[in-house]
């Protein structure tokens, strides 16, 4: 569904990602964990289409067509979903309304009817259930006044009701306790098919106990370094990050002499 | 004083002064007392004096008239020109949903009641042109504060026609006043409404003014001026919504005047459209225990100029004002507000507070904003605030990526900007109305 070929981005001149590699089929999660710097969080923005990134090499394909190319909502209507580190608040806007009209723009992009009101409520009131979202919250201007694992599971219940095929969760566990962890984890847990898939970008391993992941990469200084299955994120919260440091440094080391 | 001569609008002035003049005070269709006609003579010898505005005088500087005033302009007429204003016009002003009472002015005359128009107990209202001959309203139309400045001094001079209302003391109106203010013509013509509202002792007003015009050829320049006077315990909610046409040239002068413990609450909203719209909204707090909450929501564009100014004036102590005015500024537009609060001396325990928040769309759009405070008393607390800024990059990323396009992004956060001041309607149906308003006028493509 996704494939990242050899992509290079740079912010403001300075290069972040240099050279990733990556392949997501659907039904996979794929856990992507690094150090701070490692350019996770741009690897997310880069996909969702953020453009303060320029993208200077390489190529990414979503569903066979050409990602890049295109605008950030229409990523987002052909079905990929960011969910932030740090959800914006909006006053103003509310979550109904923007929902609603989100919905209707990825619905039309996708040739499916409007939803009319009732199915709407409906709906939500499904998906509310699922990451056990206050409906007083959904009443409100956008994350406005919402504790930041509000702001969370606000988004895993965007995520619910818009119905993404590839879903890329940027830190999502950060600034949760562990309640809140288990309740977005079960939503997502829930929301998991044989055709769509999940990029769970995270720090800790804490959260891939909850979402287990068919595939681990790290990433360091801007490319994978070493990918696995779940037990390197364990090999991980053993040993920390260095080790990897130390052995990509080393192979750098070597290629530089020619071993 | 620049060289008016040279401005034909100034001549046409001159000439239909001299024209006023010539009709007897007594007698005749018009008939004026003395006083009033002693009070246009001094009003139109100040505005002699004073000529328009230029940018060099200082409540002008940021907003330059100066290429309108090139035009020629007829003066409209003393009679009511009994032009039929298009009713698709009259569809559009009118508020979806909301129980009033309905009256239609046309270039500033109203045809006066009908039959079956049913409006309220305790409410009277006459044109203007019926109350200034009338000796027991007569004075509401001398009030020499109006030759202070240049365009209510033509006015004051000039003045034929417009609406007066007087509530009776302790009446409480069951429905609000709608009036709809239509602009139309064929040729350039200058037209200087004036009204008086008046309401007494405890009594309540809710009013709510449109204004529209035809957006025909022909250039229509409005001088309008209101006065309020509310009683002790007098209570009104005035709201004002612009939407003129590219016809019309607006400075729309609102003074009012309040007395103890009354409450007075100001709701403006300007529409793109006209070339120029200046508000001047004074609001003259003559007694103790008063308060007053004005608020402004200005959007412009192509090369409008939209300019409010206001003035609290907080004249005795124990008076609370709150101002907030938000402006979006589109493609090429200027937006220009200045926020006096002036405290006297006597006015301790006053509690006063302006703030101006304006969101610039486009590169080429400007806003000056400039809060003035000049306090004399010592035990007050007042404050000002003044932001101009563009859309929150990380507000239209997020929108967006969740798919909503980019210009619909845009007009969900001039929605959610606007808020603050249309959430302060409390009548579901006017706020739904404004609500449209703003969307309707957000362009499709922004400069």
């Amino acid at each position: 569904m996704l494939i990242i070929k050899n992509l290079h981005a740079e912010i403001e001149g300075k290069p972040i990602l240099k050279g990733i590699n990556l392949t997501v089929n659907p039904g996979e999660v794929h856990a992507i964990m690094g150090p701070n710097g490692s350019g996770k969080s741009s690897l997310a923005s880069v996909l969702a289409g953020r453009e303060n990134y320029e993208v200077t090499q390489g190529e990414v394909y979503f569903k066979g067509a050409n990602l890049l190319d295109m605008s950030p909502e229409v990523r987002a209507r052909e079905g990929v979903f960011l969910a932030f580190q740090y959800p914006i608040e909006i006053p103003g806007v509310s979550n109904i309304n923007f929902l609603k009209t989100a919905m209707a723009e990825i619905r039309t992009h996708r040739k499916l009817p409007a939803l009319d009101a009732k199915e709407f409520l409906r709906l939500s009131k499904e998906k509310q259930k699922l990451v056990e979202f206050d409906a007083a919250l959904v009443n409100r201007s956008l994350n406005e006044g919402f504790s930041g694992g509000e702001k969370k599971r606000n988004e895993i219940f965007q995520l619910a009701m818009l119905e993404p095929t590839l879903s890329i969760l940027d830190e999502t566990d950060s600034g949760l306790d562990i309640d809140a962890l288990r309740i977005v984890s079960k939503g997502v847990n829930k929301l998991r098919s044989e055709i769509n898939a999940f990029i769970i970008i995270t720090h800790y391993q804490r959260l891939l106990e909850y979402i287990v992941p068919d595939f681990v990469h790290v990433l360091y200084d801007g490319r994978i370094v070493r990918s696995g299955s779940k037990e390197l994120a364990l090999e991980l919260e053993e040993k920390g990050y260095d080790w990897l440091k130390d052995e990509v440094r080393e192979k750098e080391a070597r290629e530089k002499v020619g071993i | 004083m620049v060289q008016e001569s040279t401005m034909p609008l100034y001549e046409e002035v001159v000439n239909g002064f001299n024209k006023i003049l010539s009709v007897p005070a007594s007698g005749g269709q018009e008939r004026e007392s003395n006083t009033l006609r002693r009070a246009r003579q001094s009003a139109f010898e100040k505005f002699r004096e004073l000529g328009f505005p230029s940018i060099k005088n200082e409540d002008w500087k940021y907003t330059n008239i100066a290429r309108f005033l090139k035009d020629e302009y007829d003066l409209a007429g003393t009679t009511p020109d009994g032009t039929v204003p298009d009713p698709e016009l009259l569809k559009n002003a009118a508020i979806e949903g909301l129980d009033c009472y309905k009256i239609l002015l046309v270039n500033g005359s109203w045809q006066g009641r009908k039959a079956g128009d049913g409006f309220p107990e305790g409410v009277q209202l006459l044109t203007v042109a019926e109350a200034k001959q009338d000796p027991v309203f007569s004075s509401y139309f001398e009030n020499t504060e109006f030759e202070k400045h240049h365009f209510t001094a033509l006015n004051a001079a000039l003045f034929s026609d417009g609406l007066f209302i007087r509530v009776d003391a302790g009446a409480t109106p069951d429905k609000p006043i709608h009036i709809v203010h239509v602009f139309t013509a064929d040729r350039n013509l200058l037209v200087q409404p004036r009204h008086v509202i008046v309401v007494n002792k405890n009594a309540e007003l809710s009013i709510i003014e449109s204004i529209v015009s035809t957006g025909k050829e022909a250039k229509i320049w409005v001088n309008s001026l209101m006065e309020v006077i509310l009683q002790p315990d007098a209570k009104m909610d005035h709201v004002i919504i612009q939407t003129p046409g590219k016809d019309i040239r607006m400075v729309q002068h609102t003074t009012i005047r309040q007395k103890k413990q009354s409450l007075y609450n100001n709701y403006t909203f300007t529409f793109p459209g006209a070339d120029l719209v200046r508000n001047e909204l004074h609001v003259r707090m003559e007694e103790e225990h008063s308060e007053s909450h004005l608020y402004g929501l200005y959007l412009a564009g192509g090369q409008q100029l939209v300019d409010n100014h206001t003035l609290v004036d907080h004249q005795k102590p124990s008076c609370n004002s709150n101002e907030l005015y938000k402006g979006v500024l589109l493609e090429q537009s200027t937006g220009v507000f200045n926020g006096k609060i002036f405290v006297h001396k006597d006015a301790q325990k006053t509690n006063a507070f302006q703030q101006n928040n304006n969101l610039v769309i486009s590169k080429k759009a400007t806003i000056d904003s400039k809060p003035q405070l000049e306090i004399y008393a010592d035990d007050v607390k007042c404050s000002h605030g003044s932001t101009v800024g563009q859309f929150s990059e990380e507000a239209l990323f997020y929108l967006r990526s969740r798919g909503v396009g980019e210009e619909r992004a845009k007009g969900l956060l001039i929605n959610a900007f606007a808020f603050d001041v249309t959430e302060k309607l409390r009548v579901p149906s006017l706020r739904a109305h404004v609500n449209h308003l703003i969307t309707d006028h957000i362009p499709e493509t922004n400069a």
